[in-house]
């Protein structure tokens, strides 16, 4: 039981991870931003590259380390031109918002595909995170404690820049009432770049950690975390910091506890379920903030 | 010398959809005192103040102290000293009365000294999150907030909309304290009120300027009031 709840809340955490930056900029623009796959691809092959690149007398741990700071690094630059460039003109057109976001995802995994390949690159792990550590009998893997304290540390950061700073103070009345801020005198538009690449960030590290969970990078795998970054949103209601936190380590506990007593494959299938569940009884939550 | 208007409006247009809402009014707001915009339900007051700050579409011409501010963004006109305090108050439900006035006034929110002199009652309520508050206490947050960046001209729609009468004095006076020295252009459905603070009014009807004139003189016209506005004036001011 401990083993499939440290690893369902490690499940949790990536899932946080890779929703946190969604949910913020769907709260304060408006924005479903199908492009957030495309984020943590990016992130995942800066962090693949730059352990590829580095001197290999290098730890694996510190060639690790340097990779998560490529991946928040790139995550953050990508999100912040994909703003400037594509989703500013397109503030007020949210069926064109939804065409560009969904067409850049697709050309995202395409560029990589042709660049390194469609199959997947193994990514090392230093053989302390790939070992386990036993408690009460149940063997915990380490990679679950490394995920746990990224999204732990986001959150924590995340919210003392909500709480603490202008920039934090500008976003919480954004989310509320955008129009309202605007009628205030306050430039949204710079906080829109700002989030939008806090969110960048944060999805590109969410990438290179689902590497680490797969032992590998692959094109598709922001796609498929994406998805699972909806559904969180979405429970979480769309805008909320920590609804979107609630929903991940429900949505990771659900899918590692249902694969575990039911069958493998099931854990999907009961998140949906999940979803479907949350819709039905509380069907405003897809408004979100707006 | 008498100085020209802070603001002048000039043809404006705002089409939603298809309905033609305001029709090429066109009026200035002097450069101090208050100016009441009235008309019935629905003839654009609301529409008209949202226009000058660019939150509805428009055509026409609006300047500001002389400067063509109509195709400013709506950021820009508030930053350029246009204060708005909307219809429904639309404070920060979910931030403090703090935070809603530190959102404005950067590192001054219930330590200003007009916060101090125009809401006491917000100084105790700082760390009140503003969702909690009552609708006069609301309105007062609403004011404060805007009060706290200088401002060439406000923009107040329907202040003492759903107040009781007590408040309805309170931000009364806060509006005349605030027109001694910015010039306000005021939509109000309270004629005592109008009576009391506002010095000229601009009349609207099915999204066209009926009338403008004295403020004094027209509510002491009890036929003009019955015709323009469909009500007419009591002889004790509320509140």
């Amino acid at each position: 039981m401990i083993l499939l709840v440290v690893t369902g809340v490690g499940l949790g955490a990536l899932y946080f991870l890779a929703a946190s930056g969604l949910s913020l900029i769907y709260g304060l623009m408006g924005v479903l931003n199908f492009a957030h796959g495309a984020f943590m691809v990016a992130g995942a092959y800066a962090g693949w590259l730059t352990m590829r690149g580095l001197p290999a007398s290098l730890s694996v741990g510190t060639r690790l380390a340097a990779a998560m700071a490529a991946a928040v690094v790139v995550g953050a630059a990508i999100g912040l031109v994909v703003e400037v460039a594509l989703i500013r003109p397109l503030y007020r057109h949210h069926i064109q918002q939804v065409l560009v976001t969904v067409g850049l995802s697709l050309a995202a995994v395409a560029a990589v595909q042709g660049v390194w390949g469609s199959d997947a690159h193994p990514l090392e792990k230093p053989a302390w995170l790939a070992s386990t550590t036993e408690v009460a009998g149940a063997h915990l893997p380490h990679d679950r404690f490394l995920f746990i304290a990224a999204a732990g540390l986001l959150f924590v950061g995340l919210k003392a820049l909500l709480r603490f700073t202008r920039l934090g103070l500008v976003i919480r009345a954004g989310v509320e009432n955008r129009t309202m801020v605007e009628a205030l005198g306050i430039n949204v538009q710079r906080t829109f770049s700002v989030v939008f690449s806090i969110g960048g960030a944060a999805a590109g590290l969410a990438g290179l950690l689902g590497g680490v969970y797969a032992n590998s990078v692959s094109p598709g795998q922001g796609g498929a975390l994406l998805i699972f970054a909806f559904i969180v949103v979405v429970i979480g209601g769309m805008g909320s910091l920590t609804g979107t936190a609630v929903a991940a380590v429900a949505v990771g506990l659900v899918q590692q506890l249902a694969n575990y007593y039911a069958a493998s494959g099931v854990g999907d299938l009961s998140v949906v379920l999940l979803l479907a569940v949350v819709l039905l009884l509380r069907p405003a939550t897809m408004q979100g903030a707006h | 010398m008498t100085p020209g208007p802070v603001l002048s409006v000039g043809q404006l247009h705002v089409r939603y959809g298809g309905s033609h809402v305001l029709q090429g009014i066109s009026f200035e707001v002097p450069a101090t005192g208050v100016t009441a915009l009235l008309g019935r339900n629905g003839v654009g007051k609301t529409t008209t103040l949202k226009a000058i700050l660019g939150l509805a579409p428009r055509t026409g011409q609006i300047r500001l102290d002389g400067a063509d501010i109509t195709g400013w963004s709506v950021a820009r006109t508030a930053r350029e000293g246009v204060g708005y305090v909307p219809e429904d108050r639309e404070v920060f439900g979910g931030l403090t009365v703090e935070e809603n006035l530190r959102l404005v006034g950067g590192d001054v929110g219930t330590d200003a000294p007009i916060v101090a002199e125009l809401f006491p009652d917000l100084v105790n309520r700082r760390a009140q999150r503003a969702g909690t508050l009552s609708g006069g206490q609301q309105q007062m947050v609403a004011l404060a907030r805007v009060l706290l960046r200088d401002n060439r001209l406000l923009l107040v729609d329907e202040p003492t909309k759903g107040l009781a009468p007590k408040l309805v004095t309170e931000v009364a006076d806060v509006l005349a304290r605030v027109a001694e020295t910015t010039p306000v252009l005021l939509v109000e459905q309270n004629l005592p009120l109008v009576r009391r603070i506002a010095d000229t009014v601009v009349v609207l009807d099915a999204g066209q300027v009926v009338h403008r004139g004295s403020a004094p003189d027209l509510v002491a016209d009890q036929e003009l009031t019955q015709e323009l506005l469909g009500v007419a004036m009591r002889r004790e001011v509320r509140g």
